[in-house]
């Protein structure tokens, strides 16, 4: 890829990303804000795919826009009440958490600033699936095989909590 | 020339963001949405730190895809949780969600 192709894209996603973020956080209607957080899950599969991570990109798009953002969308849809235009509304420690934050950023920028540049772009395995393939059936097994578990665990866990709890009579 | 810093950088807004979300909101599921940025955003750091310092292993993107599949447990369970408070107190504010507050 070109190294000027590689810089207008970088530019461009990061936009894409960073607004699509604000919009989720500062906008008021919370249908809008999860339609924009999907808009920042692909922008962030097309950072992957500038790193050449193109497993990683599909996974994005697979679990992030395809699952966690429908999941979103369906937990607004369930517990929407009262006028949907002020559904995102910010709660009492709005200025408080906006002075963490930016406090945190500013700091965060302030030690990059400070850092020097990273090695450059080098060589990097073509086959980043059977890699990965590897690294998972590898050294990996175990922590692979407990995300399995997590999974199982969560999807029961998730059933019981949102279970409908019958009244005695 | 994009260098490592750049995806740094791009990382750290997506996490303040986030984390601002995350803090701020009133709406139970807006928190969930913050949490997700933060995810994110960490993730591109570990693909970036990946792909620029140890480009012969591919230990960071495992890392990533281990940290997106607790995510979608985590936000699985956070909306069984957002539901289940819907259901007793009819809306998903936080600031009302202090049952467990002395």
């Amino acid at each position: 890829m070109g190294s000027a192709l590689t810089l207008v894209a970088f530019w461009v996603l990061f936009a894409l990303i960073v607004a699509s973020a604000l919009a989720v956080v500062f906008l008021r209607n919370i249908v809008h804000s999860a339609l924009y957080l999907v808009l920042s899950f692909i922008g962030v599969a097309g950072i992957y795919i500038l790193l050449e991570a193109e497993f990683l990109a599909a996974v994005q798009v697979l679990v992030y826009v395809g699952a966690v953002s429908v999941l979103l969308i369906f937990g607004v849809m369930l517990t929407r009440r009262g006028n949907i235009r002020q559904s995102n509304l910010f709660n009492g420690f709005a200025p408080a958490a906006g002075v963490v934050s930016l406090a945190l950023g500013v700091l965060i920028i302030l030690a990059l600033a400070r850092t020097p540049a990273g090695p450059p772009f080098s060589t990097w395995p073509a086959d980043t699936v059977g890699a990965l393939a590897e690294a998972f059936l590898g050294p990996f097994v175990v922590p692979f095989e407990i995300a399995a578990i997590l999974l199982l665990v969560g999807i029961i866990g998730a059933i019981l909590i949102a279970r409908e709890v019958k009244e005695n009579k | 020339m994009i260098t490592l810093n750049h995806y740094l950088m791009l990382g750290s807004i997506l996490f303040v963001i986030g984390l601002f979300g995350a803090l701020a909101k009133k709406n139970a599921i807006a928190v969930l949405m913050g949490i997700e940025l933060m995810l994110n955003a960490v993730n591109i750091n570990l693909a970036a730190f990946n792909r620029f310092l140890n480009p012969d292993k591919v230990v960071g993107l495992v890392f990533a895809i281990f940290v997106i599949v607790v995510a979608a447990v985590e936000v699985a369970v956070g909306l069984a949780i957002a539901i289940n408070l819907y259901r007793q107190r009819l809306n998903t504010n936080v600031d009302e969600a202090d049952w467990l507050k002395w």
